[in-house]
């Protein structure tokens, strides 16, 4: 069971305060993201719940026992660090081994779980190596090996992928993602990605400066961004965000259009504007467009080939379902 | 003229003259031996390339022959011969066979062994538990800078100050050596002659080695114990190690090949230990080393044979801790 509740938890370190009172419920068996910008305080929050950081106050609870000054070891959770933090003076066996032998496992139990743990993770060929011989992606599954034979109530990935290349990356999210289809263990996921908060969520907490702006699925955080934030930062390429007298006609002081809910035509619609750059992606392509008189860079998404180049002449129409409205304090409207 | 002024104007001289060599030197390869233009410019430049490296080595290999090469060669030419009147006559292994007859050599040579046992260690590991120890004080920076202190004193300066340490008043008098005055305050029934009491006092001449290094292993291995990646001690908590383990299992590892270079620094310095036994026992009631017994023979006893031996017993020795010591070291450095 992994059930684990943030109740009134601050953390502030020396003066400045971090973390403000934030509440959260994780569910037992949920993949839980983290994301938001650099400084947000979602590792901090991490290393609350893992106990590698002592929480100023408030009470932290997994499977509703009190944990909040439980060691780390005692909190039956795993960690699966950034820079993979593998044990470069021990072989790959002895690296997944040694949580085991800390809690005192019997060796021939311990032999049995690294085999099926080296199974599971294509590591059976590496058990023998230093980590300093093996790839970026293999040192990654020898982590989180080595957090898997601990069976722990939750598994916690502090950016797990952010060392790793682009190719790569997209396979190690889709093998943590098996993972947790496999194991249905909880997992919380920090990332400063979106896209990894949109394509391995069950939920998405999005935090600024260490407050929770908004918590729900990928798909609730893309369709109604609670405030201008989220709606900023979920989404790839952001938002389109509109102040002045064009989100008056909306009743808003701004609205929101995401770049694939705009039309685009060299000959007539809503909005006006000159292309800067268009980038193209095979399957997409991304049209910058400046002096729209709406807001400094439009980005637009558009079909496969749309024959503009730098300075030409563009015309813009939304979907008008698709218009997000928020007010003066950035809060959605409606 | 007055020495000091003296003293300044040869370095003033050899540094002009050092700054000369380089440049006529550089100036003749490049204007006179190979000059940069011509049909032959290309070539001319590549070697001068090649030989100018040399051409900046030249003063440090020839120092280096002269007073390192030589040197060994001529202590291996005197080790086989006697000095007669008038000149050397061959004399075979009779030196060696000589000093191998006398106690005072395998005292000496067992000495030496004793050193080499105690002092290297207990440096190392006084210098990793004090790293270790100090490293999370707030004031940890100025305990480790009292401690390392001793390196900037001189062997002779130390012998110094723990001669006075173990020094000896005749019983009723004032104890003016702290060793004696706490003795006779926690009991003892009569001042002791510390440095003549044999088997002790070789370990009382240890200390002075070992109040010297502790600091050199601490610094190095601090420095050493600062560059082991966070997260892998953080792992490691997680994983459920307490402190010792995190300490023995997870730090000390890492450091391994530190605490080896270190440690056969020391043991290279203690083979050759000279100075402090000279200054304070000189090598009686049983605390004979190497080093003295050669400065013995070849400047007392005016034997340069039987010293040139054990000057080469001392070399044998130390050759091959110091070939692995560089091997070691530059394995660091990759």
């Amino acid at each position: 069971m992994g059930r684990i509740t943030l109740d009134k938890v601050t953390k502030a370190f020396g003066e400045v305060e971090v973390i403000p009172p934030l509440d959260l419920t994780i569910d037992d068996g949920e993949f839980v993201v983290f994301v938001g910008p650099s400084g947000c305080g979602k590792s901090t929050l991490l290393r609350l719940i893992a106990g590698l950081e002592d929480v100023s106050s408030g009470e932290i609870r997994i499977d509703k026992q009190p944990a909040t000054h439980l060691p780390p070891a005692k909190r039956g959770l795993a960690m699966v660090f950034q820079s993979y933090a593998l044990y470069p003076h021990m072989s790959v066996r002895k690296n997944i081994a040694f949580p085991m032998k800390m809690a005192g496992i019997p060796e021939a139990e311990q032999n049995r779980k690294i085999e099926d743990a080296a199974r599971v993770l294509n590591l059976t060929d590496y058990l023998d190596r230093r980590p300093g011989q093996l790839s970026g992606g293999q040192r990654q599954r020898v982590a989180i090996g080595r957090a898997i034979v601990r069976e722990p109530a939750a598994f916690l990935f502090d950016e797990p992928l952010s060392n790793l290349d682009a190719a790569l990356r997209v396979g190690m999210r889709l093998e943590i993602s098996e993972l947790h289809e496999r194991l249905k263990t909880t997992m919380i996921y920090v990332t400063h990605d979106q896209v990894e908060a949109m394509t391995m969520a069950d939920k998405i907490v999005v935090l600024q400066k260490g407050v929770i702006e908004q918590v729900g699925s990928p798909l609730e955080l893309y369709n109604a961004p609670r405030n201008i934030f989220v709606a900023g930062f979920i989404g790839s390429p952001k938002m389109n965000l509109i102040e002045g007298a064009e989100a008056a006609k909306h009743d808003a002081h701004t609205i929101g259009i995401r770049p694939e809910h705009l039309a685009a035509s060299k000959d007539a619609g809503e909005w006006k504007g000159t292309v800067t750059v268009s980038e193209h992606l095979g399957s997409d392509t991304y049209l910058h467009v400046t002096e729209t008189g709406l807001a400094d860079t439009m980005t637009v998404r558009v079909g496969g080939e749309f024959g503009v180049k730098h300075g030409d002449t563009v015309f813009l129409t939304p979907d008008a379902t698709k218009i997000h409205r928020f007010d003066a304090q950035g809060l959605r409207i409606g | 003229m007055h020495p000091a002024i003296q003293a300044v104007l040869t370095v003033g001289v050899a540094v002009i003259a050092a700054i000369a060599y380089f440049y006529l030197s550089n100036l003749l390869l490049d204007r006179v031996l190979f000059p940069a233009r011509g049909k032959n410019a290309g070539r001319n430049i590549n070697r001068a390339n090649m030989i100018r490296p040399w051409l900046f080595l030249f003063p440090a290999l020839f120092a280096l022959c002269l007073y390192l090469a030589y040197p060994v060669v001529e202590t291996i030419r005197l080790s086989f011969t006697d000095r007669v009147p008038g000149g050397y006559e061959w004399a075979g292994t009779s030196n060696y066979q000589q000093m191998l007859r006398e106690p005072k050599f395998w005292e000496a040579l067992r000495n030496n062994f004793f050193w080499l046992l105690v002092v290297p260690g207990l440096s190392t590991l006084f210098g990793l538990i004090i790293a270790q120890l100090t490293d999370r004080l707030s004031w940890g920076n100025i305990a480790k800078s009292i401690i390392f202190m001793p390196m900037a004193i001189s062997f002779v300066g130390a012998s110094v100050i723990f001669k006075l340490i173990y020094d000896y008043r005749p019983a009723g008098e004032e104890q003016i050596g702290i060793l004696n005055a706490v003795y006779l305050a926690l009991g003892g029934a009569e001042p002791q002659t510390w440095l003549t009491i044999p088997g002790l006092n070789n370990f009382l001449l240890m200390v002075v080695l070992i109040w010297i290094q502790t600091g050199f292993a601490m610094v190095i291995l601090s420095a050493a114990l600062r560059g082991i990646p966070e997260e892998t001690i953080e792992a490691a908590i997680v994983d459920g190690a307490n402190p010792f383990q995190i300490f023995f299992k997870i730090k000390v590892p890492q450091i391994m090949p530190t605490i080896m270079v270190v440690w056969t620094t020391i043991t290279i310095l203690v083979l050759k230990i000279f100075d402090i036994v000279f200054a304070m026992t000189n090598g009686q009631w049983g605390t004979q080393v190497l080093a003295n017994y050669m400065y013995d023979k070849l400047f007392r006893a005016n034997d340069w044979g039987v010293g040139s031996a054990s000057a080469m017993v001392i070399m044998l020795l130390v050759l091959p801790i110091l070939v692995w010591n560089v091997r070691q070291a530059r394995k660091e450095m990759r």
